[in-house]
């Protein structure tokens, strides 16, 4: 209970800072971005909205940073992250929830799969010492963990798209012959535009799982208890399963979360490349048309979702072994 | 971008035997212990002769190009050829010297943050470690709020803030988020070393803090610093890379990210230029690979149940 309450300390503690960061970035750069950005947009802007947006950025104000912090704060836990300058007159939250499911959607499934198909490869690898699998598996994921994720993306659309003409290489279902919505047609398209992004975002994440499972397996299997199970005449599956891999899976569910940032980042250059239309492609969308409000309140998402599932998986790790509960 | 492969192993253990203070110059020692797990590890050699290839071309790139990297001077869209050996862009670009002049920017950033992140490491985590109580808190807490949030989102929003990065810039951001789960590892490590009799024999001797930290702890770790250094090096490619291809870094520079920008704004891939992005795309994986395979060699150099086993031994366990 302890260690539950000092992971939930923690969180609060990084959402602050991860709240002061994003107060304090535009302010600290050279000529406040946020001004030429206003001016451009400045014709076309209702006054409600503006003063929302000054409040955000700090552009006309001769309010003390103290007081400008405490006003931008209010602003954010009253869910008020501005109007958004490229899709105007739409609010960014509104802007937001049309895209936040597609990537939910991708990204969700593709870490859980990623995790147990890395889990269960790295266990048989440790489990197979020396046999065939252990020793091709880790030298090609240690070169799959350095190729950039976009790139992978580019190269399956080059030979399944454009080559192949098996799947679409754009978009996150086909525009122009469907309404989202509950139809057979629009759920086949969506899981068929998701396939080359889902498969690129694998490649480049399953190898970690792979190699932190193997690498800790490998020192379980010399524990105690193991040759003790063994030498009860336990069934190798029995030991493998539940002996050797329940422990050495502890590492991976930690770094499970800790990889979570690594994947959103992969998500954001895979959607990129496919145009697929989640936060990713926004975030940039929304970079490139200076679309600073959007941009905002897309980093602080994508912030509070990595902090929660780290909380999540910390207090899982928590439940799951004793240990980290007493060394708290 | 995927979890640096050291995370599991090196914490906790020195670095192996004959590092307790018994050479007299601990310095030298660990280095040639290092040169010699690189010779005797395949995965290392493979990955220090690819290194050595890069270094090499970033240094004489005119020897192996003859074309200008800038020049827009050729037939665009050219096929592969042996007068353009990768084909021309559509701006009439020769692709096979963009690609070897590309190198020098990527080497550069790569090493630079590697070098600067470790530093910056080696001070935190060290000190932490070191000083203990209130500082040890709050650079723990500096270090562990930087390693959760997530990097390149925020790497993003910094460079559109300040409207694309260039070189320098690319460097000093990358560098100023990126240190910390090299301190938290190093502190571990230091911490774990903090109470040996070496350490303890040179506070009796009453040697000054600085002394003991500076020649006495810091040479122990010498492995783990230099994973590090890999580590960062491997990251600072692909973060710099991917901020490069999405258009934040400088749209004029000779690199790999923003050839992939150029070849992805003007769809090369769809009008049948797949060298445009195909060759810098394997490129940085190529360089990557050559940093990852290195620093995987040296986890099995610090872990040695880790290495491979030949088949003949049998299992261990029985």
């Amino acid at each position: 209970m302890r260690y539950a309450l000092r992971r939930l300390g923690f969180f609060v503690l990084t959402l602050w800072a991860a709240l002061t960061l994003n107060f304090l970035l535009p302010r600290l750069m050279p000529g406040n971005p946020a001004l030429a950005m206003m001016s451009k947009f400045h014709g076309e802007l209702g006054p409600n909205a503006l003063k929302a947006l000054e409040i955000l950025f700090g552009v006309n104000t001769h309010q003390s940073l103290i007081s400008q912090y405490f006003g931008y704060l209010h602003q954010i836990a009253t869910w008020n992250f501005g109007t958004s300058l490229s899709q105007y007159p739409e609010s960014v939250s509104s802007v937001i929830g049309g895209a936040i499911w597609y990537t939910l959607g991708l990204v969700g499934i593709t870490t859980i799969l990623a995790f147990l198909l890395g889990t269960g490869l790295g266990a048989v690898a440790a489990w197979r010492r020396g046999g065939r699998l252990d020793s091709i598996m880790p030298p090609v994921f240690v070169i799959t963990s350095a190729v950039p994720y976009f790139w992978v993306g580019m190269v399956l659309v080059l030979i399944f798209s454009l080559t192949l003409h098996w799947l679409p290489s754009q978009g996150g279902f086909n525009v122009t012959s469907d309404t989202p919505g509950l139809s057979l047609g629009y759920i086949g398209d969506l899981l068929q535009h998701a396939v080359l992004p889902a498969v690129s975002l694998l490649i480049t994440t399953i190898g970690t799982w792979i190699l932190t499972m193997r690498n800790t397996m490998i020192t379980t299997l010399a524990e105690d208890y193991v040759r003790m199970g063994r030498a009860k005449g336990l069934s190798s599956r029995r030991i493998m399963v539940d002996y050797a891999a329940r422990n050495a899976i502890l590492p991976n569910l930690t770094g499970f979360a800790m990889s979570l940032g690594f994947v959103v980042s992969g998500a954001i250059l895979i959607e990129y490349v496919f145009n697929y239309p989640g936060v990713g492609f926004m975030l940039l969308q929304a970079v490139q048309g200076e679309d600073f409000p959007l941009m905002q309140a897309l980093f602080l998402l994508i912030t509070v979702a990595v902090l929660l599932a780290i909380l999540i998986a910390d207090v899982a790790t928590a439940l799951l072994d004793p240990r980290t509960r007493t060394a708290g | 971008m995927s979890m640096p492969l050291s995370s599991v192993t090196t914490v906790g253990e020195p670095a192996g035997p004959g590092v307790t203070g018994r050479s007299k110059r601990p310095a030298t020692h660990a280095l040639a212990r290092l040169t010699r797990a690189v010779r005797s590890n395949h995965k290392a050699t493979a990955g220090a002769i690819m290194l050595g290839i890069f270094v090499l071309v970033s240094i004489f790139p005119g020897i192996i190009a003859r074309d200008s990297p800038s020049a827009d001077i050729y037939k665009p869209r050219l096929g592969l050829s042996t007068a353009h050996l990768l084909g021309t862009t559509s701006f009439g670009q020769d692709m096979w010297a963009q690609v070897v002049y590309g190198t020098r920017n990527v080497l550069i950033i790569a090493f630079s943050v590697g070098l600067l992140t470790t530093t910056i490491a080696v001070l935190i985590g060290v000190a932490a470690a070191y000083l203990g109580g209130a500082w040890d808190g709050v650079l723990g807490v500096i270090t562990d709020i930087l390693l959760v949030i997530p990097l390149f989102p925020l790497l993003i929003v910094i460079t559109a803030y300040a409207h694309g990065a260039s070189t320098l810039v690319l460097i000093v951001v990358i560098t100023a988020t990126g240190w910390s789960f090299t301190a938290r590892q190093l502190r571990s490590q230091a911490l774990s070393l903090r109470s040996r009799d070496f350490l303890e024999a040179a506070r009796v001797r009453g040697e000054r803090k600085l002394y003991v930290i500076v020649v006495e702890l810091i040479p122990t770790m010498t492995s783990l610093i230099v994973a590090s250094f890999l580590t960062n090096a491997l990251y600072a490619v692909l973060f710099a890379s991917s901020l490069q291809f999405i258009g934040l870094g400088d749209p004029n520079a000779q690199s790999w990210g923003t050839m992939l920008y150029w070849a992805q704004n003007e769809a090369a891939l769809q009008t049948g230029q797949p060298m445009w992005a195909i060759a810098p795309g394997f490129c940085i994986a190529a360089l990557g690979a050559a940093f990852a395979l290195l620093n995987y060699a040296f986890d099995e150099v610090g872990n040695p149940a880790l290495r491979p086993v030949r088949r003949s031994r049998g299992k261990r366990a029985r």
